[in-house]
């Protein structure tokens, strides 16, 4: 049984992925990354900014576990076509285990978050960071500050997105066949070309 | 039921993109061209009727409360076959789907027939459950794929001819359209246009349906 571990990556490569996991690759806006909780949870800012720290959290541990999980047991005993049934379980195990956990421990984080839990299982994009770890090669690290940053995009894009979404049922005026689900996918369209001005965008 | 009521309720009346709204992920990322539709449509599809067949043939022995990690258990074992056997026959459709393709496993149609339908019904009309929604979200992406392919590269049917061999009359890069191929809006193909094109959509229909009420 051999480990190969991946290179430690440079505080610059590092904070480069930071931004880009951010903006220039946001996960709903530029990769599509779940969708399905973007559109369903964003009718409400605060509900939006609950399901942000929520994915937030579990990308977090997801990704810190899923490659534990990638290097120590599936790399070096070959099992490398077990990832997709792996991770998953590993993903929902966590999920089970934080909200266990959470009940317990942290009532009031668990009453402002619980419901969204059980979601995250399901949601693309923690799956998506874990595979994305893995196939990049990142280190411990930069999977680490990449399953943050992934969800800090999330968050962002899904809040903005909530806040725009409050403002169109209250106020403006679409034709009879654009109102509700129509009209947001529109304004998801016009965030998501205001998230394209990023791409390119390298600091370092 | 009938399997022909079953297959209008999955093409139309309950297509799971257009009328149930779920899927959207795959929906918006892998339609930028209709084969790429097609390709994740049928993989899909593949992934969906056999983990419909195997959950209604186990739904007696898998208890109740364990349910949901049973079947995503058994929908990525399908997912992962359905790679791997990608992987090995058409590595360019795998490479263009990427990280969609192993994504497979939480496309929440698969656990949500699998939890409403599969789990409650026999083998057999779960297996043309299987098929029906399966040719409804293949329909969905193959109208959102064909439709941003037009607009945002001005081609019709590009890299079809790699997908399905017997094709092989179409050009890789498909058909340009005259006008349209030398000044498309690249936006369509870009993220954007996969909202902008599923919000027209969406508006079409919510138009026909309010057509249909007046009536």
């Amino acid at each position: 049984m051999a480990f190969n571990f991946p290179d430690a990556m440079g505080l610059t490569e590092v904070l480069s992925l930071a931004v880009a996991a951010v903006l220039v690759n946001n996960y709903i806006l530029v990769q599509f990354l779940g969708c399905c909780s973007f559109f369903g949870v964003s009718k409400k800012t605060d509900t939006a900014i609950g399901m942000g720290m929520a994915v937030i959290f579990v990308m977090a541990l997801a990704s810190a576990v899923s490659w534990a999980v990638w290097y120590f047991i599936l790399d070096p005993l070959g099992l490398d076509y077990m990832q997709t049934i792996a991770f998953i379980l590993v993903i929902a195990t966590l999920v089970q285990f934080v909200e266990m956990f959470m009940k317990k421990a942290m009532p009031a984080l668990y009453s402002a978050l619980g419901i969204f839990l059980p979601l995250i299982t399901t949601n693309c994009a923690v799956l998506g960071a874990a595979i994305s770890n893995i196939d990049n090669g990142y280190s411990f690290i930069g999977s680490m500050v990449y399953g943050v940053c992934a969800g800090v995009g999330y968050t962002l894009a899904i809040v903005l997105f909530a806040s725009i979404r409050e403002r169109l049922d209250a106020t403006a005026k679409c034709p009879k066949c654009f109102e509700g689900f129509p009209i947001a996918l529109v304004s998801a369209a016009l965030l998501a070309m205001s998230f394209m001005g990023f791409s390119g965008l390298s600091i370092w | 039921m009938k399997f022909s009521e079953q297959l209008k309720a999955g093409v139309i009346l309950d297509n799971p993109i257009f009328m149930q709204t779920i899927g959207l992920c795959p929906a918006l990322a892998t339609t930028t061209s209709l084969s790429n539709g097609i390709g994740m449509g049928v993989a899909a599809t593949i992934v969906l009727i056999c983990s419909n067949v195997v959950i209604s043939a186990l739904r007696k022995f898998i208890p109740d409360k364990i349910r949901i990690a049973a079947f995503i258990t058994i929908i990525a074992t399908f997912v992962t076959m359905i790679d791997l056997a990608l992987q090995a026959f058409v590595p360019s459709l795998a490479a263009s789907l990427g990280l969609f393709l192993p994504l497979i496993v939480v496309n929440c149609i698969i656990l949500g027939r699998a939890e409403a339908y599969a789990s409650k019904n026999k083998v057999l009309p779960s297996a043309l459950d299987g098929v029906c929604m399966g040719l409804g979200f293949t329909f969905a992406l193959v109208l959102m794929g064909f439709l941003r392919e037009l607009l945002g590269a001005g081609t019709v049917f590009s890299g079809l001819s790699t997908l399905l061999p017997f094709l092989s009359f179409i050009p890789a890069e498909g058909f340009a359209i005259p006008g349209l191929s030398a000044n498309p809006a690249v936006m369509m193909i870009l993220p954007a246009g996969g909202f902008l094109m599923m919000g027209f959509i969406f508006a079409a229909i919510q138009k026909i349906m309010a057509g249909k009420e007046d009536k």
